[in-house]
């Protein structure tokens, strides 16, 4: 219990975005979309680590937030640089056309 | 109210807030819509994160996520004009197959983390763990290394994101 919320529901609502985010990676087409879905399940993930450390009352899981929040910020930099080499050539963000590996 | 507490009723608006901004991101059709919605999402995570006692990851987290990174998502989708509602859409049924495998991920997750947490651990009152001079100590005691490495982490990524966004290099 933290403030008088037990840490179940913390985890309920960690799980339950983390979902939306895996649901929306798999259902939508636009690659930019599926970026931010990505984002949303790295912040799920901090939800969970900053519920536990403040049961714990313990600062390392917090510490670790901050870490993943720096490796999104990167990720998200050179991710949005590849997305813009790639309209550059194709004309498009569509996963659909993205499939030269795959023949 | 309801034999409710003031932190359990921010709790629940907050996430239910949370919940449906992040449903509206899936589901909204232009995706500058989607971005404002996520921003409105981050900033109800910020909310849980002062009722857990961590100003400072909830200002990090405006700052960083709400400010910096979507504004960088922004400023991408101006540049591909992709503000257009003919934008592709999967068919039907890869919606529906996507939906029922998420539902069953959120099944496993519940199952597997419910009771997770078997201590009996109780905490009331005015924690200071959050607070930057606590984060701060930490930081630059027990996680100096880590510390540096992300620095040359994102001088990488700096630098790969100007290479990959040059048009030739020369």
């Amino acid at each position: 219990m933290i403030n008088g919320i037990a840490i179940d529901y913390f985890i309920l609502l960690s799980a339950v975005l983390f979902t939306i985010g895996a649901i929306g990676v798999m259902a939508r087409r636009n690659s930019i979309i599926i970026f931010m879905c990505i984002e949303l399940m790295l912040n799920a993930v901090n939800i969970l680590l900053v519920a536990f450390s403040a049961l714990h009352q313990n600062t390392h899981g917090q510490v670790f937030v901050f870490f993943v929040m720096t490796v999104a910020a990167a990720e998200v930099a050179v991710g949005l640089a590849i997305l813009t080499m790639i309209y550059r050539n194709i004309k498009s963000i569509d996963t659909n056309l993205l499939s030269n590996l795959k023949d | 109210m309801l034999g409710l507490s003031v932190h359990q009723w921010l709790f629940g608006i907050l996430s239910f807030l949370a919940i449906l901004f992040s449903l509206m991101v899936v589901f909204s059709r232009s995706p500058v819509n989607s971005v404002l919605y996520l921003i409105m999402s981050f900033f109800s995570i910020s909310g849980i994160y002062l009722l857990l006692d961590a100003q400072f990851l909830a200002v990090v987290n405006i700052v960083v996520y709400a400010g910096a990174i979507m504004v960088l998502f922004l400023f991408v989708i101006m540049l591909m004009n992709l503000n257009q509602d003919t934008e592709p859409q999967r068919t039907l049924l890869t919606k529906i197959i996507a939906g029922v495998i998420g539902g069953m991920l959120l099944l496993t997750f519940t199952g597997a983390l419910k009771g997770a947490e078997t201590l009996d651990k109780k905490f009331y009152g005015v924690s200071e763990t959050g607070l930057v001079q606590n984060l701060g100590k930490v930081l630059f005691t027990d996680f100096l290394f880590p510390f540096e490495i992300v620095s040359v982490l994102l001088l990488a990524a700096m630098v790969g994101a100007i290479m990959m966004g040059k048009k030739k290099i020369q």
